[in-house]
């Protein structure tokens, strides 16, 4: 079972609430699936400039491995105040602790309200019917 | 389309046992990987590595006319072909347009095995059954019989040669094929071709010894450090080697000459009329665009489809793109005019907004020192 102090979206990033800010990032099952167990293949990761404003569902990064590239998708709409600059330089980070170390930006959220999206079990069930 | 719907070649099971990561490719689930892509790369760069290639198309073209109906409709000179030996060649349409690239190898005259793509093979057949004419050919698709398997690396012909009865594999030349009987099985089709710039064999025998074989040459090979290889170390050693693939440097709209593929294609009188000679004859007198490879520094990755920029305007088009192991650098195929397409040039690669300078490189961008 993941982390029940969050919830999930179906395209595979986690959004935690922290204060009046939502940490977003993404799982061990999105790592695993780009980089299918060796953490060298992840290449890149490309976060988005603080400041910036998102919408609900926007892309707002992309993160490449070897053989594909893939969207990084906005839990909630609102104002990116932080990034985890150490990300880039260190993808390694993703793959040994996704859940805390390996977070990649902070929304100062318009709503704060995570209701829309799925709690851990929903997204245990979403990942294994659907894989 | 649905998993459901994918074709799975005999190995399917043996794939996923070994941790396989099955993906969709050409309508088949076939192995994208079993471990590290990269290391997979390397290994058959240093060693030698196993690849199921049971998803390809294979077509036995036989009949008194053969090899003089195939020179109607194919790009290679396929009567000058030597016996037992194997060259490239193209099917095109009337505008010189590809519908797919393929391997022809003469055992006869009057008998040509040719393997084509896995998504290719029903249209190629189609194609040819239409053109026969009142040519006495007979074209049957062998590719549900039979097993396809390639070793490839430095490594491969001491892998296979423990199982290889009939035949010493040093006698086999590059682009040449023998019948051996191998790991007990008759007249198994040899051939010393590959798809990733080093030596090694393809094989050919009755799909029903496909696990058998598989096992086998996994277990022979043990002491040269084989190991199964995916897809996605066959797509990075390929574009390394500089050979196309079809859907990516060639299709309908990419045409071989512009692709530098003009050493499979024959201009020659003798060879007579055949389907897109005039289309490819004007294109080879004035080539617009030509293929290349580009390099990058930066950590993105050419894909597919990026556009190329020279300043401001738009010039060409990414078709293949790859993290390389070999040269420690990130590499792909483009086409750019022909006036753009100078090594050391560099061109802008457009990132969803975002610009990467890429440098202009000759193709390939590695090949062997062969013996």
């Amino acid at each position: 079972m993941r982390p029940d102090d969050r919830k999930y979206l179906d395209s595979h990033e986690w959004a935690k609430l922290d204060g009046d800010l939502v940490v977003v990032g993404i799982t061990d099952f999105a790592v695993e699936e780009l980089s299918n167990g060796n953490e060298g293949d992840l290449v890149y990761c490309d976060l988005p400039d603080v400041g910036r404003e998102v919408e609900q569902g926007e892309t707002f990064g992309e993160i490449e491995s070897v053989k594909a590239v893939s969207d990084l998708n906005a839990p909630v709409g609102g104002e990116i105040v932080e990034i985890n600059q150490e990300i880039e330089e260190h993808l390694e980070t993703l793959s040994e602790d996704p859940w805390k170390k390996g977070w990649l930006i902070k929304i100062r959220p318009a709503d704060a309200s995570l209701d829309h999206l799925m709690d851990a079990e929903a997204y245990e069930k979403h990942i294994t019917v659907d894989h | 389309m649905a998993d459901a719907e994918l074709k799975k070649t005999s190995l399917h099971d043996a794939h996923v046992a070994l941790g396989a990561k099955m993906v969709p490719f050409g309508g088949w689930s076939m192995p994208v990987q079993y471990a590290s892509i990269l290391d997979e790369a390397r290994r058959v760069r240093a060693h030698t590595g196993l690849f199921d290639l049971g998803h390809m198309g294979r077509l036995q073209v036989t009949g008194p006319d053969a090899a003089k109906f195939l020179d109607t409709v194919v790009t290679s000179f396929v009567a000058k072909i030597p016996l037992g030996a194997i060259r490239y060649g193209l099917v095109c349409d009337e505008n010189g347009g590809p519908l797919d690239d393929l391997l022809l190898y003469k055992t006869s005259d009057e008998d040509v095995f040719v393997v084509a793509n896995a998504s290719n093979c029903e249209a190629v057949l189609a194609w040819l059954g239409e053109r026969t004419g009142g040519h006495d050919v007979t074209i049957e698709d062998r590719s549900d019989e039979l097993a396809m398997l390639a070793l490839q690396g430095p490594k491969s012909q001491a892998a296979l040669q423990p199982v290889v009865e009939g035949a010493d594999l040093s006698d086999v030349g590059y682009y040449k094929f023998t019948f051996a009987t191998v790991c007990g099985i008759p007249d198994v089709r040899v051939s010393r071709t590959g798809y990733t710039g080093e030596d090694g064999f393809e094989l050919y025998f009755p799909d029903g010894e496909a696990t058998r074989v598989w096992n086998a040459l996994l277990e022979a090979g043990a002491d040269q450090e084989i190991a199964p290889i995916g897809l996605g170390a066959r797509d990075t050693l390929r574009l390394e080697a500089g050979m196309p693939l079809y859907g990516h440097e060639i299709d309908r709209e990419h045409n071989p000459i512009e692709a530098g593929l003009k050493f499979g294609i024959s201009f020659k009188e003798e060879k007579g009329d055949w389907v897109g000679r005039a289309a490819l004859e004007a294109i080879h007198a004035a080539p617009k665009r030509k293929l290349v490879g580009i390099t990058t520094d930066g950590k993105r990755v050419p894909r597919q489809g990026y556009a190329l920029y020279d300043g401001d305007r738009e010039v060409g088009h990414v078709c293949s793109g790859a993290v390389s192991p070999t040269l420690d650098t990130n590499i792909g195929s483009a086409y750019l005019p022909v006036e753009l397409a100078e090594p050391g040039r560099t061109v802008d690669m457009d990132i969803r907004g975002k610009r990467q300078a890429c440098a202009v490189r000759d193709l390939p961008f590695y090949s062997r020192t062969r013996k």
